[in-house]
This record gives C-alpha cells, structure tokens and sequence, in this order.
C-alpha cells in the first residue's frame, strides 16, 4: 500500500510521564499509578485516538540519585502488551543490541509482530552505558565498538526472521509433514573480522515462524549509521536524526533525506525527525510550563526543542514534515502535551492534507511505504533452481 | 461434597511441619507450541503462532477459573537426524513477549513463562519478569528451567558454557539473585501523590552486587514490587537435584507425577525435602502435567482416546521415533510390520535435539525393543504406541468418572492442581471448562470464584518473607 509521499507520519514517545525529568510532578496521576498496564493502555489509546501513527518505548536505565522517576518497566513488554488492544498505532520498543542476547532480540521482536498484527518495530539501541554492563557482567563497549554491535544484532534479527520461509507449515496429511524442512534455513551468523568486541555465533533457525510483515522495519540512530558501516543506510528502514535547534532540524532532515536517496516509497530510507515539545496549556505558556518545570529538575536533552503555542507547532511540524518523512514527539509531560496534540495540533495538521492517514489494520512498513519483503532464503532458492535448469 | 471429608483450608494454625491438605485442586494450562501430543491433522487444529489461538485458550481457561496459563522457552528448534523436526508442532512466540501481550486482554489468570537459567543474565530475566508482574497487576511467574547442551548454546553469544552438574548450582545462584532484585526496593517506595518531595523515598533501592562463578551482576533494580510482591517460581525438574532446589526455592512443581500412587509418594518425598529445607510442609504446591480426553460417557472417551492417538503417532511419527534411537534413515521400513531388523549406527544414541532423550546405549536398546515387540506380536506403531503409553499422562472417561477421580487426588492431598497440555488448538480447553469444571465444583473441590486478582493469592501462596541478607535497609550495597 503506498502513501501520498507528500504526506508524513507522526510518532509519540511514551515513557514514563514525559521527557523533561519532572514531568511527573505535572503528571494527572500518582506517582505509584505509573508502573502497571492501565497507564500503558490509557496512553497508547490516546495516542491512537489522537491520530499518532507510532508510538515508541524507551528502554534502559534511568539517571540515579535524583528526586525523578526511577522506575521504567520494560519496552518491549510495554509495546506487547498494548498490542491487542490497539488497532492503527505501529508499536516500536527501544531494544539494545550491546548487552541483549541477539536471538532473545530477534525472536522477541517477532513475537512482537504476532501480538500487534504486523504493527511491531524495532528502534535499534546500543548502549555505552557502564550501568547496562555491569548488570549482565560485561566490560562497557567503546564508542566506536556501538556501531558495530548494532550492526551484528540487527543481521542476526534479519537472518532469523528470514529464516522460515513464508508458507514453512504446510500440514500436509498425506506424508505427515507440519513443517516444509526445505524452506526452513540455518541464519549461519557469525560476527565479522573486524568485530571488535569477542566474536560470537548465532545458529538459527528461528524459534518462530517469519514475522507477519516478513521483517520488522528497523530504526535507528542516524549517529549509529554510516554508509561505510558497519551499520549502513540499507540495512535500516529509518533513521532518527537530531538537531540543536528546531530551525537547524529542518536541514539536518533535508541533508539526510537527499544522503539516503529520497523516501522508502523510492529506494531510500526513511527520515524521522527528534523533536521535544513544550506547548501551552490550560492558560499557561508554554515557556512558564518549561521554566517551571526546569526550576523542579534541569533538563538536557540532544534533541532540537519546540515551546510554543499549539498553532505555531502545527506551522512548524507542516514546515519539518516537508523535509522529513516523520516527526517523533518527545513530549514534555505526556498528559498535558498529548492533550494539547490531540485537540489543536493533529487536527491542524490533518485539515492542512501533510498527515498520511492512520489506517486499522495496516502494518508498520505500510505506514513507512515499505512493501512486504522478499526472502532472503527463497531469493536464493529460487536462484540456484533457475540456475540448475538453466 | 465426598463423604467424611476431613480438610483444613489454611494451613497456618496448623503444625507447619505436618501436611495439610487443603481439599482443592486448580487447573492450569500449558500452551506448548513445540511437541508430539498437539494434533493438528485435523480441520479443527488452529494456528500454533497467530495470537487469536492465545487469546480464546487463555480466555477459555479464565472462564474456567484456571489458576494459570504456561508458555514453553523456544532455544532451538528441534532437530531430527541432522535437520529440524518436520513432524510435529513446531515454531511458537517468546513467552514473555506473549504473556505481555494476554496480560492485556485477561483479568486473573496467573501468566507462567518458562525460561531457563543458563542463557538469561539474571538482572535482565528478573527486570522483565518483574515488568509481566507489574502489567499483569501481580499475575506473573517464572517456570525455572535448566539447560546446559552446546547444541542449544549455538544460538547464543555465550555459548554452551555450563557443565551438565553445574547446573543447579548455577540455577539456585541465578534465582537467589533474581530474589535479591525483586526484593531490592523498600515496600511501598513509590510516592501516592504529586505533591511529594520525591518520586520514591531516598535509598528506595538497594544495589545487587554478585561476583558468581558463571555471572557477574551489579544493578540498581528499577522496578518496585507487585501486588503480590514478587513473581511466583515454578520449577519443573524432576531428578533428586531438581527436587531439592524446588524445595529450597520454588513455590509450586510442575511435575512429571500425575498418576496417583506416583503423585501422592512424589508428594512425600518433596514434603520431607521441604522440611528438611526449613519450610513449612505445605509450602511447596505440586501441579503434574497432564492431558485430558473427555466424553459424555466413558465409552464415548475411550473412541475419542483412540482417534487421537492415532493422529499424535501417525505412520511416520512411529518411524521417526525409532530413528531418534537407530541414529539412520528408516523410511523404507513399514510402519505396520516389524521392528527394523538392521542395527544402529551408533553405539551411543545421539541427544535427540531438544526432544529430551539423552544417550542411550543404541545396540542394546535395540535388542530389547525387537523382543520385546516380538514377544507381543506388535509392528512398530503399536510398539511406538505402547513406549508413549507408558508414560500417558491422561485422564480419560466420563465427565463425572473423571470428576470422581481427581475429587480423590483432592481428599488425600496428592497434588494441589493439575496444568493441562490441551491436545487441540485453540478448542482444547472447551469441554474441560464446560462439563468438567462443574462436576467438580459440585462436588466442591474446585473453586467457584477467583480468591484474588495476583497468582500468589489464587494458588493461596503466602507472601514471601523478604531474603533475610536484605532486611537492615541500608542503600548501597548489599552483598
């Protein structure tokens, strides 16, 4: 299913109560009401209902020894468990490819896709955080080494996931066959030569049949994507690029849209922009919400960051989104901020034509412009029969 | 209600040291994915993989008032002669990612995932456990399995590195560890208002610091407890080291035991292990694993007994059964007619990959098998038939009949439950939970109602103690 490539999508980021670190304090809950599955529910739906096309799920530990949150369950789960109660909304959990077994990575991201109808993603993380080794027993990669493990985890899901062929089960009663051995494949993965941590293997095949959308779309960092590798632009659906400032935003999307060669719907990739949000709400600014907020905790962040009002960011995001194929929203305190998304700015948005629909039922690559994928192993099948008879 | 029933309900008042039986059994049901005794040649056997199968067995089991829903660990597939398994079931979701995913569309029921101890990191398995925990509201636990073969450590990073006797040291290591984690934040840590000074009270959470022969841990655990405090802990292994390990550390056994002299003497052995652990007689639940073919009549039972054995040993299942042990090819032999008459070509069966046989003597074994057929007149399917009966789990016969025998199971204490393999997907619950779960209701050895919304509270678990190591709260470390 291809999209008007003018149009572009929106994605919500929904960890904890928002990206400024004292966003639960302006949080329309208790503190011991954020950790449990009726605010995962109650924050996909909205974002669901709002008209977000995605909604990510950052994973990993959070900062220690501050009067913040200090608790985060894990992404993954979050993203499963709003899978069947969600219908358009695609489901991307943060997943690290440093101190994570690949094949747990691999076979949890398909089952993934199982329980959210083919809406599962993968946002590739690779952690440099001392803490995420110490608690598996391992030495911390370096910064240069994060790249390459991305790159080794990512080829290890995409083996796997290719390695039941569509159509493996057959059930064919005659000869008592459940399964196609033919079109199941060993992913045979080892760790290249210049990996810089210790080498390792991965056997395959997968413990779960091809995932519904045949390859979940991967996205990540553009500061983890290089086209001399080890992670190339190819071997990713999108990349998340990040600026200081919401003008310089617009050409860093432009220059990495014209780098990887145009939209999905062509041969590229697709390019989602990292935005933080601070809006004005219920008669307060914008900027007395933020200097509020910043005299409770200071708040640092990479990403370029909007404070403004509702209809300024909708000019804005109409501006980004003809540079970018997506926009992710860090919002400032996810209930007051989604709120604001949802009856102001998606609205605005939609009206202006510069929002691809949310389709029920769609897929994660349908929304990306990306079609279901061929086999790595039936290409190759189909190759060698051709070349046998030719 | 059976006649002169003696049963106590709790077993608090009571010397701890004696058994008391509580009178009651509980149902769960074990999802398996991965195994020989799901059917599937027939048009009512659904999907193995979509999610809808899931949802209406665990649905059904919730309508059911069952205890528990259990998801198998998929590690490898299961190989056959060099190659994966064609015969059977096969391909099946991480547990986890699963049991996420139902938390969200089931109100009660307790959500068991199996994992094993030897390719997980232990703050890695405990956060996602205690993740399932907190979405479920207190309904998850963990099924503690061990695995140790390289075969199986080719599909991860860290390889087959665990001796096949090191594997309950490491699995009691790797649990203490996971307690520690899931015990780690002060009750109650977490602010009830906005207003508060901070989000959680200061030194909420204790560092876990572990130096282990195998691992080293050192986190900060990120998540508080649970409504039912920290994840209920299965353990499934079946020899004297398995046994004591469950003694020490689990709070129920999915056992092998379900026929009633094996269960009720597996229940004394494990009670004197208990107490010879320090727990309490009672502490320890007991849930065998077990199939069910039921009928309106037990005629009716056996006819449907019947039909499906015939489809889980199927010509070529029989045939691929001898080939796990003769180590070759021996599909030119007619499943009707006699044992091979050829020797095999080990002398030391290959590990049936993932199916659980270990080395047997091959030659040896073949001797006595082709005798022991002759002797009997059978070909190999009825040989391969009466090898699985053998180790047939299965009630079968009237609703009532069968009724009648698990209300005795319940009277004398043999088991606390039993987790079900349903034989078809997704309908193989229906019959369980609309004819038989109101027999044994009436004859009031079921529950009418859920006791609570965790797990801890519908098995009637009591809440942990927390690890007496971690008692002065002291944040930092707590080695």
């Amino acid at each position: 299913m291809s999209s008007d490539p003018k149009a572009g999508f929106l994605a919500l980021e929904l960890d904890g109560d928002g990206a400024h670190p004292a966003a639960w304090r302006k949080a329309r809950h208790a503190p011991d009401e954020l950790l449990n599955g009726a605010r995962i529910r109650e924050t996909v739906l909205a974002a669901e209902s709002a008209g977000f096309h995605a909604a990510t799920f950052t994973d990993g530990p959070l900062p220690e020894g501050t009067q913040d949150v200090a608790g985060r369950l894990n992404a993954l789960q979050r993203a499963a468990f709003a899978g069947p109660i969600s219908g358009s909304i695609a489901l991307v959990p943060e997943v690290d490819t440093v101190y994570t077994e690949p094949f747990h990575a691999a076979t949890q991201l398909a089952s993934l896709d199982y329980v959210a109808a083919g809406r599962g993603g993968w946002l590739v993380k690779a952690s440099g955080d001392a803490r995420e080794a110490a608690a598996v027993g391992r030495s911390v990669a370096s910064e240069e080494a994060l790249a390459h493990e991305a790159a080794a985890s990512v080829e290890v899901g995409r083996r796997l996931w290719d390695s039941w062929e569509d159509g493996a089960v057959i059930r064919d009663i005659p000869t008592g066959r459940y399964l196609d051995v033919d079109k199941l494949h060993y992913a045979d993965f080892e760790t290249p030569a210049d990996f810089p941590g210790e080498a390792y293997s991965v056997k395959g095949p997968s413990i779960i049949p091809r995932p519904l959308q045949g390859q979940l779309p991967v996205l990540a960092p553009a500061s983890l994507v290089s086209a001399d590798g080890p992670l190339r632009p190819a071997e990713v659906d999108a990349v998340l690029v990040s600026a200081p400032t919401p003008e310089l935003l617009v050409d860093e999307a432009g220059s990495h849209r014209a780098a990887h060669g145009g939209s999905p719907a062509g041969a590229g990739i697709a390019v989602i922009a990292e935005l933080d949000v601070v809006l004005d709400s219920r008669g307060q600014s914008a900027a007395a919400r933020l200097a509020e907020l910043d005299a409770l905790s200071p708040w640092s962040s990479p990403r370029a960051r909007f404070v403004g009002t509702a209809a300024q960011l909708a000019e804005f995001l109409a501006e980004l989104l003809q540079a970018a194929d997506g926009v992710r929203l860090h919002p400032a305190v996810l209930d007051v901020e989604l709120e604001e998304l949802a009856q102001l700015v998606l609205p605005e948005l939609r009206r202006r034509g510069v929002l691809r629909p949310a389709v029920a039922g769609a897929t994660f690559r349908g929304l990306l412009g990306l079609e279901r994928p061929a086999n790595r192993y039936t290409t190759a099948r189909q190759t060698t029969l051709t070349e046998e008879t030719a | 209600m059976s006649r002169n029933d003696p049963i106590q309900h709790s077993s608090k008042q009571h010397n701890r040291a004696k058994f008391q039986p509580s009178g009651k059994i509980q149902f769960g049901v074990f999802f398996q994915g991965v195994n020989s005794g799901t059917i599937w040649k027939t048009p009512e056997a659904g999907s193995q993989t979509d999610f809808e199968s899931f949802r209406r067995i665990a649905q059904t089991a919730e309508r059911g008032l069952f205890a528990a829903f259990f998801l198998g660990e998929g590690l490898r597939l299961r190989e056959h002669l060099g190659r994966p398994h064609a015969l059977d079931v096969a391909g099946r979701p991480d547990a986890q990612t699963m049991l996420a995913a139902l938390a969200s569309v089931t109100r009660n029921i307790g959500l068991v995932a199996t994992q094993n101890t030897t390719y997980n990191d232990p703050a890695d398995l405990a956060h996602r456990l205690a993740s399932l925990d907190l979405l479920s509201g207190g309904r998850a636990a963990w099924n503690v399995v061990t695995t140790d073969n390289a075969w199986t450590g080719a599909n991860f990073r860290r390889g087959g590195y665990l001796d096949h006797a090191d594997r309950y040291v490491h699995a009691e290591a790797f649990v203490q560890t996971a307690k520690r984690i899931w015990d780690s934040w002060e009750d109650d840590a977490v602010a009830s208002t906005v207003q508060a000074e901070s989000w959680a009270v200061p030194g909420h959470a204790r560092r876990v610091l572990r130096e282990g022969q195998h691992y080293t841990v050192d986190v900060t655990p990120r998540l508080p407890r649970s409504a039912q405090y920290r994840p209920v802990l299965f353990q499934a292994g079946d020899s004297p080291d398995g046994r004591d390990f469950a003694a020490r550390q689990a709070d129920v056994i999915f056992s092998a035991q379900p026929k009633f002299e094996a269960a009720v003497k597996f229940r004394e052995d494990i009670v004197a292990r208990t107490l010879a652990a320090g727990r309490g007689a009672n502490e320890v639940q007991i849930m065998p694993a077990s199939e069910f073919i039921l009928g309106a009549t037990d005629q009716e039972a056996r006819e449907k007994k019947e039909w499906v054995r015939s489809l889980q040993i199927g010509p070529q299942q029989a045939i691929a059964y001898l080939e796990q042990f003769w180590g070759r090819e021996l599909s030119s032999f007619d499943p009707d007619g006699p044992l091979p008459d050829i020797d095999p070509v080990v002398e030391t069966t290959s590990e049936t990959r993932g199916s659980g046989f270990h080395g047997a003597k091959a030659r040896e074994l073949a001797d006595q098998w082709r005798a022991e057929a002759q002797e009997n007149g059978w070909s190999i399917r009825q040989f391969v038939s009466s090898r699985t009966a053998r180790i047939d789990s299965t009630f079968t016969g009237s609703y009532s009949s069968v009724a009648d025998t698990l209300a005795e199971y319940a009277r004398v204490g043999a088991v606390d439950g039993f987790n079900i393999s349903p034989w078809i997907i997704p309908s193989g619950l229906d019959d369980i939970v609309n004819h038989l779960v109101p027999e044994l209701q009436e004859r009031g050895v079921y529950p009418t109602e859920y006791a609570g919304s965790t797990l801890r509270e519908n098995l009637g678990l009591a809440t942990p103690v927390r690890s007496p190591e971690l008692v002065p709260a002291t944040a930092g470390s707590a080695r």
